[in-house]
């Protein structure tokens, strides 16, 4: 596989903030790649830079090999869908898909015959006419995504493409998502804040934060072995233990806390964690019981139930640790029906060895 | 809902009657039969008719027209630019530019006639219709940027990133995409410069010279020889086709297209 964008020590400022910062990254082509992090971490000016609608302070792009980084915007083989569409309001949705093959002088027979083809892969046959106005939000975002796959861009920059929908046609347009990138063979560069979004639709994940890449990996990567709390929390909800390392041999550490029992956590067997460190556990993982001693589980902490949320297949405890942190535990039904636990009840909360993460307290940067 | 106390109605009735009865008057008077005073001796058009075949008036409105259309014209073309300009995102936004453009509407039409007279004397130049097009200018201009710019505020900068985006240079962009979306306020700009221009007398009157003389000019000359219900009618014209004007002006501003893409839909 051949490198489609690389990103090169790439810094970009907003006035003081540092919006991108020292950020290197490498997309292969044909892949569907998820940049996640919250409002302002970057990952939208990481976009702008790619499509030349900014131009990085230091550092380089590459496309497909090419420097590319003073090229203007028209120059290079990228298009952008927009977070919030930004169709061309005057015009229908005929010459707002026609708009890119006008810009490049290409003949009015095969703008038809591309502009033709491209609505109904998208679905918008008989709309043609109509203006953006008329749409239905799902529909301008298939505009959107037409009028920047026409072009035939080698790579393709979806800035939050769902965020404006509602929750099914989300899930609808994501499926649409996968189906458009296997059709048109480009690289799909996607930034969202959603978590499940970027998990479910991607090849590879960048997590991004303040301006910094925290991680790239698969989804399976990143949601298994998080390197660092930050990545940890943004993937997914996670609960949180920060103590310090005590003993460490063997893949097993034993990590201390002032005020709750001392726990066990498996690391990998070559690197031993020193110092302060951050334990965290999946709220799936998490068992939560009255009593005391259940299966011999490597770990038990006490605490008092907080709250009970109950969503359909699941119910999820809230219980506050001595240390007055919350922790959740997501339980099935079945399980929690059988011996219910109430509002204010002292709990013992377990998990094994091998279901908490060890990570550093301080992440080194990435 | 609430009915509307009835002093309050009264009181608007008032006030519209204050404002349009002269008009109204006016009008009505320029149908009026009798050759002098306001008794009512019957319904006419010989009014209208004898505007007609007054080569002097005919004149005068052509005058009016041509000088309120290049003035106009020239208004949008430097000031569409100007707002186009003031408006990037490396544009000055200053303060004291946003004063200083706008002064020319606040300050005393008189103290703007005489000004522009001393300096049109200074440098010699000839009166006449170029230097009432230059005269109008100075208050169109600023007019058509004010209006201009604040249709350019609510487009979406977004729409010139997808434009550029999707391969448009600079001037494609401003061609297929700015100046589309502008329309609206362009046309509303030119019709509001267009009547002012054409009812405009203070400046006209310092900056006019032989031979270019404006419709609001020969009323006026024609006031000092005596009201004649010729004046009646000639005013009843430049009232409705001012308040046409304005009307449209009004109308094309308010069925614009959506300024942004987000309270569009």
């Amino acid at each position: 596989m051949n490198e489609s964008v690389v990103l090169d020590k790439v810094i970009k400022t907003h006035g003081l903030v540092r919006a991108v910062d020292h950020v290197s990254l490498s997309i292969q082509s044909g892949e569907f790649f998820s940049i996640l992090g919250p409002s302002g971490s970057g990952k939208t000016t990481i976009l702008r830079l790619i499509a030349g609608l900014d131009r990085p302070d230091q550092g380089d792009i590459f496309i497909q090999q090419r420097v590319v980084t003073l090229d203007p915007p028209h120059e290079r083989p990228v298009n952008m869908v927009f977070q919030h569409y930004a169709l061309f309001p005057h015009l229908s949705v005929f010459e707002n898909v026609a708009f890119g093959l006008q810009m490049k002088g290409e003949r009015q027979a095969n703008i038809q015959k591309a502009v033709s083809h491209m609505l109904a892969l998208v679905r918008l046959q008989g709309k043609e006419n109509r203006l953006p106005g008329q749409l239905s939000g799902g529909e301008q975002q298939r505009v959107a995504l037409a009028r920047a796959l026409v072009n035939r861009p080698v790579v393709l920059l979806l800035d939050e493409p769902l965020a404006a929908l509602d929750q099914q046609l989300r899930q609808e347009m994501q499926g649409e998502l996968k189906r458009l990138q296997r059709e048109v063979q480009a690289t799909f560069i996607c930034v969202t804040h959603q978590q499940d979004e970027a998990l479910m639709l991607s090849d590879r994940i960048a997590v991004m934060h303040g301006g910094k890449l925290l991680q790239v990996g698969t989804p399976q990567e990143i949601y298994d072995h998080p390197v660092s709390s930050t990545v940890a929390q943004f993937i997914g909800l996670s609960n949180v233990l920060s103590g310090n390392i005590a003993r460490c041999e063997g893949g097993l550490c034993r990590v201390e806390h002032g005020v709750l029992s001392p726990v066990m956590v498996t690391c990998f067997p070559h690197d031993s964690p020193q110092g302060a460190v951050t334990v965290m556990v999946r709220p799936e993982r998490v068992h939560v019981s009255s009593d005391m001693s259940v299966n011999g589980y490597d770990n038990m902490l006490q605490a008092i139930v907080h709250h009970v949320a109950f969503s359909g297949n699941e119910v999820v405890y809230h219980v506050r640790l001595r240390d007055e942190t919350i922790w959740m535990a997501r339980v099935p039904i079945a399980e929690a029906q059988a011996c219910p636990l109430a509002v204010g009840q002292p709990v013992y909360v377990h998990w094994w060895a091998h279901e908490g993460l060890v990570l550093p307290a301080h992440p080194a940067p990435c | 809902m609430k009915r509307m106390p009835t002093s309050f109605i009264v009181m608007s009735l008032l006030v519209m009657l204050f404002l349009y009865l002269p008009v109204v008057i006016l009008i009505a008077l320029s149908f009026n039969a009798s050759t002098m005073g306001v008794a009512w001796k019957g319904f006419t058009f010989q009014w209208y008719e004898k505007l007609a075949m007054d080569q002097a008036i005919l004149e005068a409105t052509v005058n009016s027209v041509v000088i309120a259309l290049a003035s106009t014209g020239l208004a949008l073309i430097l000031g569409v630019g100007t707002a186009i300009g003031l408006e990037t995102r490396q544009g000055v936004q200053r303060p004291w530019v946003n004063m200083v453009l706008v002064l020319p509407l606040v300050i005393p039409e008189i103290l703007l006639g005489v000004a522009l007279l001393m300096v049109f004397v200074l440098c010699q130049v000839h009166l006449g219709f170029g230097t009432i097009i230059i005269g109008h200018m100075v208050f169109n201009l600023p007019l058509t940027i004010v209006i201009i710019r604040a249709r350019l505020r609510k487009l979406d900068p977004a729409w010139e990133d997808a434009a550029r985006d999707l391969g448009a240079t600079s001037w494609a962009v401003l061609t297929h995409i700015t100046l589309p979306l502008l329309r609206p306020a362009i046309w509303g700009a030119g019709l509001l410069g267009f009547t002012v221009s054409l009812d405009d007398f203070v400046v006209t009157f310092f900056v006019a010279g032989p031979g270019s003389t404006t419709l609001p000019l020969k009323v006026f000359s024609m006031i000092k020889t005596g009201m004649t219900p010729e004046i009646n009618a000639l005013s009843a014209v430049m009232v409705v086709v001012s308040m046409v004007c304005v009307g449209l002006s009004w109308f094309v501003q308010q069925r614009s297209t959506p300024a942004s893409s987000e309270s569009s839909y």
